[in-house]
């Protein structure tokens, strides 16, 4: 028999304590991204023209290079200006920047299915802009977008595998390394694989429990 | 500024043709199994259902780079080991043929049922009612969505440079450790990605646009 169950035993707590900087790389991560993605969304829709198209455009950059590129860009540039940051701590940062430009597209959406007549009350009350953006706009606005903000969670979440190539040691990088000591790579990359399906497949129905109870309070 | 193009460019385009036939090539094996996976998990038939779903649930539920690790590194265990181009090819389209499946299933379940029950009427077989009536006005649902996708397999190529084939991403980290010109070389690879996902953009845009007007442009 190819498969060893002594050996995957020995290597799956070593894997699983990996899973907890997978989690924190991927709840930092979004953090970053639900926070920023904001910022891009709104400036998108910015009077200022060139504060709009700028920020379109780094949407659209970012949004169409690879994510492995940007994470080396600031592994390899930080710290030649000076900014030391620990490998995780730049692999939060690249995947926070890298998925706020498609959860700007997402509030996008959100803030565009705003009726009009939510601004014009707003603007009829004589709310100044910030109180218009944050009180009245936003909170309806994010409410329908979380499923979709889920769906990137979990692409997110399926992205960090990429850290491993800044040498941050989460469940992909321990699986290759416990693999690379024993010879045996089988067992520690389908302990991953494994790991990563139940994960996220546990995740898209907690989604679509989120997009049915939505649909069915409209 | 010509100096460092000089350095460096006939280099990456050397990579950025290895880049374009991972590309391609995973987007030819993606095409199939999407059309294979979304027409067989809507299938009467539980031995095509089930495969198609165990295929599409598997590969849209792990991480493309674990994939890519697997079918490199544990898969010779098996006593299969394949060159590293063949094993971004295949891993590329394996994944994004998943997400594809999906889109051809939401764009066929789209197609109105009565287009089902007409072609029926007309005493059209199986077949002929899903390539002749259903597939030709569920394509130019596909189109948007199958364009998304052909960037993220772009932007995923640059995994295959973990598992050591010299494309676009793997020469830049090679010229980087040779020069150190890091900025400047980073920003001409991300600069090249930019411009071929442009490209597929535009491109995806005249097929859309090929597809409709056949339609006389009724959508």
């Amino acid at each position: 028999m190819i498969w060893s169950w002594d050996y995957t035993f020995e290597v799956l707590p070593e894997i699983l304590a990996a899973f907890i900087v997978t989690l924190e790389a991927t709840l930092a991560g979004f953090a970053l991204a639900a926070v920023l993605g904001l910022a891009w969304a709104t400036a998108r829709m910015s009077p200022v023209s060139w504060l709009a198209r700028g920020a379109s455009g780094i949407v659209e950059f970012v949004r169409s290079t690879p994510l492995l590129i940007q994470l080396y860009f600031l592994y390899y540039v930080l710290p030649d200006y000076g900014i030391a940051l620990s490998p995780l701590v730049t692999g939060i940062l690249a995947l926070g920047l890298h998925y706020s430009c498609y959860t700007a597209e997402v509030y996008r959406a959100g803030i565009e299915a705003v009726p009009r007549g939510q601004w014009e009350a707003a603007r009829a009350l004589n709310l100044p802009t910030g109180t218009t953006w944050l009180r009245i706009v936003l909170p309806q606005a994010v409410k329908p977008t979380l499923p979709m903000l889920g769906n990137y969670l979990i692409a997110m979440f399926k992205d960090t595998p990429l850290l491993a190539a800044i040498t941050v040691m989460e469940m992909l990088q321990t699986a290759k390394l416990t693999g690379a000591v024993s010879f045996r790579y089988l067992e520690p990359l389908t302990i991953t694989g494994v790991v990563f399906l139940v994960v996220s497949l546990i995740a898209s129905y907690a989604v679509r429990y989120l997009e049915t109870r939505h649909a069915i309070r409209r | 500024m010509i100096d460092f193009l000089q350095t460096h460019l006939p280099a990456l385009i050397e990579g950025l043709r290895v880049t374009l036939q991972l590309t391609v090539g995973g987007a030819v094996v993606a095409l199939l199994l999407a059309v294979a996976a979304g027409l067989g998990r809507r299938s009467r038939h539980r031995w095509l259902r089930w495969p198609a779903n165990v295929y599409v649930e598997t590969f849209r539920g792990t991480s493309a780079l674990v994939q890519l690790f697997w079918f490199y590194f544990a898969l010779p265990f098996f006593g299969v080991s394949l060159p590293a181009l063949v094993t971004g090819v295949l891993v590329l389209g394996l994944n994004s043929g998943a997400y594809g499946a999906e889109v051809v299933r939401s764009a066929i379940n789209n197609v109105p049922r009565g287009q089902w029950e007409a072609g029926r009427a007309l005493n059209l077989d199986e077949r002929k009612v899903l390539f002749r009536v259903i597939l030709p006005q569920a394509l130019p649902m596909m189109l948007p969505p199958a364009g998304n996708l052909l960037i993220e397999l772009l932007k995923n190529t640059a995994l295959v440079s973990l598992i050591t084939l010299s494309e676009l991403t793997f020469t830049a980290q090679v010229q980087r450790a040779a020069t150190l010109d890091t900025v400047p070389l980073f920003a001409l690879t991300l600069l090249i990605y930019f411009f071929v996902a442009q490209i597929l953009v535009a491109g995806m845009r005249r097929l859309e646009r090929a597809v409709t007007r056949h339609r006389g442009g009724a959508a």
